[in-house]
């Protein structure tokens, strides 16, 4: 490769700053394209630079409870702050399997949303219904929670809680009662509701990603409008629209407000839909304004560590998903 | 379209600085003048911050003293623990919390003083459909009731204290707070005081480990799920209690009456035990379960915390005065929020505490009586 004879330019100066070496686009040319230049890279790295220092703060203030009890935080299930014992299980629990029913809630509606939307809705009547979806991601999260308080939990309770736990709760610990209403089951539903937007737009986005040519083929070669979209157009989509599903979840691990108000706020591990239960966000929302023992306090950033890296973990892969849909796919 | 976005985008800056600009230059005047408040016409500003449960009585208490007085007092309702967190880095001028704090807290903060300031009440709250006259409890049932060895609302030992009264066959269904509060902190302060089971299981704290349950946020949450839930019990402060028009039981005290929570039944238990307290008490002692037919027995004050020298004597006199005066000539503005005011002697006892405080560096006291 020949050199570059900018960089060459830049190389034969007196002064070669770092910034040079690393960025030559910021050392070269007249004082105001520099300036312009090291201002945006200033506000693009003020990002990074603010992840990283929140995770070392994070870290350093959830030392003392690494120290004290290692791995068994981890898998300790006894929450007691009167002993300083904490073990985060019942949380970790509660935090996956809260977020994981609302995905096996929302999913079928996001994507049945979706592919209805993009492949079959005359545009009349797609463009109401894409806004009202939209407007739900905007409603904020303890509207959700007062709503389903006072509405979705006293429904919850007498039109599938009593009936099932009544009927079926002796023999399938899954629905066993009693029904208090709040439980896991209320936070997944109102968790559902909550990332079903987020879901559908961006499946949404992956399906119409899906090149004009491969739905072209498919019809030509006699497909039904059916078989193009179950054979077709589907699997094409489907990392992407696992990314956006994995996405509607990252959202859901990290919801505080409207979880917290319905989920009954207890720290156990039981097989039941209908047991309050207790996530990591909700204990850290509800416990860290009157946590005043050092060790307690950092047992509860140890918990935010945990949920920081869950998250970051979810949205990761679903960014890559997300992203090998949208490379391979047209435009 | 590209232009009117540009064009929107500018003006969203140019308003969002001028609002910036706005109240910078609105907080310049008190800010400034606080740094050379030496002169006593100077407006002082004071910051605090904690408990959430007097938050109403404070700002109503500082809004009225700061209408005559050259002094604007900012408080922070953060939490207890915020409030002990921060007086204690000194990052705000004093503290407030419900619960006193503990000799871990107060060997990183030495002396600081705790000057109780209103009494509050702890109500139990219940949802028992079918019963119109208030239920009785005494201190061993309704601590077996939050243990969960009551299950039933006609349980022989409910039924033995209300004779009469049709309790129906339903699950008793425990509500709690689940935010650390110091609601928490006095409610199971009682039932460690009069259930030794309780004592020995759970114990006394902010957050404690609940042994059945739910769990709600805050007293309003509390107060929405019992309401809602049939067969509910659940503690929260009079105030609410009051509010969401939920009944609340009759609580047996120490002289075996059956006392409703009330204003009056509050200042009642302060009374006896300001009897206890001597002139150098620190008043971190607790007031559950006192002595006295009247008394309701679920009661605790909240506190002020001050630090016992204060660098900036302007400060410390602003300070001292405008919680002298809170004492002195809040008691009925107290009241209308429900909240106890201080029995008078114990009043006297915490305002001649406050002239303690010294200032300066050459640490002159205050003085009590300004």
């Amino acid at each position: 490769m020949q050199p570059i004879p900018e960089e060459a330019g830049v190389t034969a100066g007196p002064a070669r700053s770092p910034v040079a070496r690393l960025a030559p686009a910021f050392a070269r040319g007249n004082l105001a394209d520099r300036v312009y230049g090291l201002t945006l890279l200033a506000m693009g790295l003020t990002i990074p630079v603010l992840l990283a220092f929140l995770l070392f703060r994070v870290g350093v203030s959830a030392l003392p409870a690494l120290r004290e009890f290692g791995w068994g935080f981890v898998t300790g299930t006894d929450w007691n702050p009167v002993e300083s014992q904490f073990g985060a299980l019942p949380f970790i629990f509660g935090t996956l399997a809260s977020s994981l029913l609302a995905v096996v809630i929302a999913v079928p509606l996001a994507v049945g949303l979706a592919i209805f939307l993009t492949e079959l809705a005359p545009r009349w009547l797609a463009a109401p219904i894409a806004f009202g979806t939209e407007l739900l991601a905007a409603i904020p999260s303890v509207v959700y929670g007062l709503w389903g308080i006072f509405v979705m939990v006293p429904w919850l309770r007498r039109t599938i809680q009593e009936p099932l736990a009544n009927t079926l709760g002796d023999t399938i610990p899954l629905f066993r009662g009693p029904a208090y209403g709040v439980s896991i089951l209320a936070a997944g539903v109102i968790l559902a509701i909550m990332i079903v937007p987020f879901i559908s737009a961006v499946s949404r986005e992956v399906l119409a990603a899906v090149p004009r040519v491969q739905r072209e083929g498919a019809l030509a070669l006699g497909a039904t409008r059916w078989e193009m979209t179950w054979q077709v157009v589907l699997p094409y989509a489907t990392p992407g629209i696992i990314g956006a599903v994995i996405l509607g979840l990252g959202r859901a691990l990290g919801e505080t407000m409207a979880v917290t108000m319905v989920i009954g706020n207890r720290p156990d591990i039981t097989a039941s839909l209908f047991a309050p239960g207790y996530t990591m966000a909700s204990v850290l929302a509800n416990e860290f304004a009157e946590a005043s023992t050092d060790l307690y306090l950092a047992a509860l950033m140890e918990i935010a560590l945990i949920l920081f890296g869950i998250t970051i973990v979810v949205n990761t892969f679903a960014r890559l998903m997300v992203w090998r849909v949208a490379r391979r796919g047209g435009r | 379209m590209k232009r009117i976005w540009a064009g929107s985008l500018a003006l969203v800056l140019v308003s969002g600085l001028a609002a910036c600009g706005g109240s910078e230059g609105g907080s310049a005047t008190p800010g400034g003048m606080a740094k050379d408040q030496q002169t006593p016409q100077g407006v002082v500003s004071l910051t605090g911050a904690g408990a959430t449960f007097p938050y109403p009585i404070y700002s109503k208490w500082f809004d009225t003293y700061g209408r005559s007085h050259p002094v604007r007092v900012t408080y922070g309702s953060i939490g207890s623990g915020g409030g002990i967190r921060q007086v204690t880095e000194k990052t705000v001028d004093f503290g407030a919390s419900d619960a006193p704090m503990n000799e871990e807290e107060l060997s990183k903060a030495p002396g600081m003083l705790h000057i109780p300031t209103v009494l509050g009440a702890v109500t139990v709250a219940y949802n028992v459909p079918g019963v119109q006259q208030p239920i009785r409890l005494s201190g061993e049932v309704l601590g077996d009731m939050f243990l969960g060895r009551i299950r039933k609302w006609n349980d022989p030992r409910v039924a033995a204290l209300n004779p009469g009264v049709p309790l129906p066959d339903r699950d008793v269904i425990v509500v709690y707070r689940t935010d650390g509060s110091g609601t928490t902190f006095v409610f199971t302060d009682y039932l460690s005081a009069v259930n030794a089971a309780w004592k020995q299981q759970v114990g006394t704290g902010k957050s404690v480990r609940w042994p059945t349950g739910l769990g709600a946020k805050g007293n309003e949450g509390v107060a929405g799920q019992v309401r809602q839930t049939p067969g509910a019990i659940g503690y929260v402060e009079l105030a609410y209690a009051r509010q969401a028009n939920l009944q609340t039981a009759s609580v047996e005290n120490r002289a075996g009456q059956f006392v409703q929570p009330s204003v009056e039944a509050t200042t009642a238990a302060a009374e006896e035990i300001s009897r206890e307290i001597g002139p150098t008490s620190d008043f971190r002692i607790s007031i559950v379960n006192p002595e006295g037919t009247n008394a309701y027995p679920i009661a605790s004050w909240t506190y002020l915390l001050v630090p016992p020298q204060i660098e900036n004597c302007a400060k410390a006199r602003a300070l001292v005065d405008v919680i002298r005066w809170s004492l002195t000539e809040g008691g009925d503005q107290a009241r209308e929020l429900h909240y106890a005011p201080l029995p008078e002697g114990v009043r006297d006892l915490v305002i001649e505490r406050l002239g303690t405080v010294t200032c300066g560096p050459d640490r002159q006291p205050v003085g009590a009586a300004g």
